[in-house]
C-alpha cells in the first residue's frame, strides 16, 4: 500500500507537556504524506468536556459546600451553622439513625450477596434468568421501593391483611409510626436490603467470573470439600471485591433518604433528610450544607477505616 | 462444580432457596401491581385480597392529577438530557483514556475515581444558591447537569474499558487504507462499541429517571415525577403513591432487561 509508519517520540521537545510521555504512532505513506497524523493535543480534547464538567459540577460544588457550612450569611468564617445544627433536638435521632441503619443493613447485604453470587456459580440452566431476576431492583429508585414496602407494611397493607387472615389480628395495626420506632426502625431495614443488594450482587458475581477455573479444579483435584475451596480460595480472591462493594454501600447507606421519607416521614429522622428539610422548608442552605459536611465527613472516615482494615497485605500482593 | 451437593434433599433444599430469593425479589413487586390496579376503595380497605380485580380507576386518578402529566413529561425530558450530555462527554474521555498516553491522564482518572467516594446527590445544594444567581433555578437542564455528574464517571469507565476491548490495530488497518482518524473511529470502533454504549447511554437514563434529592432540591414548579412525588407527600392521598410507584417502577424492568448482557462484564468490573 505504499505506507509506512513512524513512532513518533521525536514530537517530545516541541511539546513540552507531553515530555516523557509516548504519542499515538502516526502513519505515513512512502511519498511522505500524511495519511494520519499524530497530535498530540487530541487526547487533552478529547478529555477536556469531561475534564471541566467535572471541575465546574463536582470540585467547585464540593468546595462550595465548606463556604456555605462555614460561613454565617454575611460572609464571615463561623461555627454559627454547626451551632444551629448541634442544638436543633432532630440532629442526634438522625445521625445516630443513620449510622444504625447502615450497621443494620450493610453486614446482611455483603452477606446475602455473597450467598447469592456463591448459588448463582452453581447454577447451569437459568442462570441468565435467575440473573435478571434478582438484579431487578437495581433499576428501582429509592422512592419506588420505599412505595412498594409501603403497599406492604402500611395499616390497611399486604402484610396486615395476612395477619389477619392467619388470625393472629382482628383489625389493622399502624407499624409505621412513632410509637412502633422499633418495628418503623425494621421496615426501613426491610426496604434497604431488598432494594440496594443487588448492588453489591452484580460486584460480587463480577468478581467471582474474574477467579481462574482452574484454581477451585486443583483445590478439587487435591480433595478440598467445598467448604474448604470457599474459604482458602474464592473468599480470599474476591477481596478486592468483597472491599469496594463494602465501601460503595456504606456510602450509599450514608446516603439514604426516600425510603425514610416514605416509610416514616418524620418519624424517622436521617441525616439526608434533614439536609432536604434545611434547605426545602426552612429555606437554611447554610444549615443544609452543614449537615452535608457531615455526611461527607463520616463517608470519608468509613472509607479510610474500610482501605485500611481490609487492605492487602504486601506479601499477597503478586 | 456442576454437580449440586451430594445428595437429593440437598439438591431440593438448594432448589428452594433459589425460588425463595426470587419471590423475595418479585412478590413485592408483584404486591405494588395488585394495589395499582386496585380502586382505591379497595387500597384502603382491609384486609385485601391478593389478587387483583382488574380496574384502572387508580392509574386514571394518578394520571388526571394536577400536574402528573407534565411531571412525567420534565422527568423523560431531564433524563434524554442527561443521556446526551453524559455519552457526549464520557464517551471521548473513555476513549481518549484507552488509546493515549499523555500527561495527567492519572490525574484525571483520578478525579473521576474520587467522585465516586462522594454523596453526589449532595452537590445540589451548593448548585441551588448558584443556579439561583445565574438563573438556572427550577429549570430541568439544572437537574440534568447534576443527573450528569452523577452517571459521568460511570460513562467514563464503562466506555474505557469498553475500548480497551477493541484492538488498536483494527483502526490501524482502516488507517493504512485512507481512513481519517475521524473515519476510521465511526466506520470500524463505533460500530463494535456501540451496543455497550448504548448500555450506558441506558444506565444515564435510569440515573436520572431515579434520582430523587437533587431533583426535589432544585426545583419548585417544574418538577420532575421522583420530585413531584416527594413535595406532594403530605397531601396527596396514598393510591397516588402507589400508582406513581408503579410508573417509576416499568421504564426500569426495561432498561435492566435491555442491558442484562452488560450488567456484569461492565458496570460489576467498572464498579471495582
Amino acid at each position: 500500500m505504499g505506507l509506512f509508519r513512524v513512532q513518533a517520540r521525536a514530537f517530545e521537545p516541541t511539546y513540552p507537556l507531553l515530555q516523557g510521555a509516548e504519542i499515538a504512532v502516526g502513519w505515513y505513506r512512502l511519498d511522505g504524506r500524511v495519511a494520519v497524523k499524530p497530535n498530540p493535543w487530541l487526547p487533552y480534547l478529547l478529555l477536556g468536556p469531561a475534564g471541566i464538567f467535572v471541575l465546574v459540577f463536582f470540585v467547585y460544588p464540593f468546595l462550595q459546600v465548606f463556604f456555605l457550612a462555614f460561613q454565617d450569611s454575611a460572609g464571615q468564617w463561623s461555627l454559627e451553622n454547626f451551632r444551629v445544627m448541634v442544638d436543633d433536638f432532630n440532629f442526634a435521632p438522625s445521625l445516630i439513625n443513620t449510622l444504625m441503619l447502615c450497621f443494620a443493613v450493610v453486614p446482611v447485604q455483603i452477606c446475602l450477596a455473597l450467598v447469592m453470587a456463591m448459588m448463582i456459580s452453581r447454577v447451569d440452566r437459568g442462570r441468565d434468568t435467575l440473573l435478571y431476576i434478582w438484579t431487578i431492583p437495581l433499576g428501582i429508585s429509592d422512592l419506588a421501593a420505599g412505595i412498594i414496602w409501603l403497599s406492604i407494611l402500611e395499616q390497611s397493607g399486604f402484610f396486615n391483611s395476612l395477619l389477619g387472615y392467619a388470625g393472629l389480628i382482628d383489625q389493622p395495626l399502624n407499624w409505621l409510626n412513632y410509637q412502633n420506632p422499633v418495628a418503623l426502625f425494621f421496615a426501613v431495614v426491610v426496604a434497604e436490603i431488598w432494594r440496594a443488594t443487588a448492588i453489591v450482587l452484580v460486584i460480587l458475581v463480577a468478581g467471582v467470573g474474574l477467579i481462574p477455573k482452574e484454581y477451585n479444579e486443583a483445590a478439587e483435584v487435591f480433595g478440598a470439600g467445598t467448604w474448604r475451596r470457599f474459604f482458602t480460595i474464592t473468599l480470599p480472591l474476591l477481596r478486592p471485591s468483597l472491599q469496594s462493594a463494602l465501601i460503595l454501600r456504606t456510602l450509599l447507606a450514608f446516603e439514604v433518604f426516600a425510603v425514610v421519607l416514605i416509610l416514616g416521614g418524620i418519624d424517622l429522622p436521617v441525616l439526608m433528610g434533614e439536609s432536604f428539610k434545611w434547605q426545602f422548608e426552612y429555606r437554611d442552605a447554610g444549615v443544609a450544607a452543614t449537615y452535608a459536611v457531615v455526611i461527607l465527613g463520616i463517608s470519608i472516615a468509613f472509607t479510610l477505616l474500610f482501605l485500611w482494615a481490609l487492605r492487602v497485605p504486601e506479601e499477597a500482593q503478586g | 462444580m456442576k454437580r449440586v451437593g451430594g445428595s437429593s434433599a440437598m439438591a431440593w433444599l438448594f432448589g428452594a432457596s433459589l425460588v425463595i430469593l426470587c419471590l423475595w425479589v418479585l412478590l413485592p413487586l408483584y404486591l405494588l401491581m395488585v394495589n395499582s390496579v386496585s380502586t382505591p376503595d379497595q387500597i384502603h380497605g382491609w384486609p385485601k385480597r391478593l389478587w387483583p380485580e382488574i380496574s384502572f380507576d387508580t392509574i386514571l386518578f394518578f394520571w388526571n392529577f394536577q400536574g402528573v402529566a407534565q411531571a412525567m413529561f420534565n422527568s423523560i425530558v431531564t433524563a434524554v438530557i442527561t443521556l446526551l450530555l453524559s455519552i457526549l462527554l464520557g464517551t471521548p474521555a473513555g476513549y481518549g483514556l484507552a488509546r493515549f498516553r499523555f500527561r495527567g491522564k492519572n490525574l484525571f482518572r483520578i478525579m473521576v475515581l474520587m467522585t465516586r467516594a462522594f454523596p453526589l446527590p449532595l452537590l445540589a445544594l451548593p448548585l441551588a444558591v448558584v443556579y439561583l444567581q445565574i438563573g438556572l433555578d427550577d429549570t430541568l437542564i439544572g437537574v440534568a447537569l447534576v443527573h450528569t455528574m452523577l452517571a459521568l464517571p460511570f460513562t467514563v469507565l464503562v466506555t474505557f474499558s469498553l475500548f480497551l476491548g477493541i484492538p488498536r490495530e483494527l483502526e490501524e488497518v482502516a488507517w493504512t487504507m485512507g481512513c481519517t482518524r475521524w473515519e476510521a473511529f465511526r466506520k470500524v470502533v463505533l460500530p463494535l462499541a456501540a451496543p455497550g454504549i448504548a448500555a450506558s447511554a441506558v444506565f444515564a437514563f435510569v440515573v436520572s429517571w431515579n434520582e430523587v434529592f437533587a431533583a426535589a432540591i432544585l426545583t419548585v414548579n417544574n418538577q420532575t415525577l421522583t420530585a413531584f412525588l416527594v413535595q406532594s407527600l403530605d397531601e396527596s392521598p396514598v393510591h397516588l403513591k402507589f400508582a406513581g410507584g408503579l410508573v417509576l417502577v416499568l421504564p426500569a424492568l426495561v432498561f435492566i432487561f435491555a442491558v442484562r448482557k452488560y450488567m456484569f462484564s461492565l458496570w460489576g468490573i467498572a464498579s471495582r
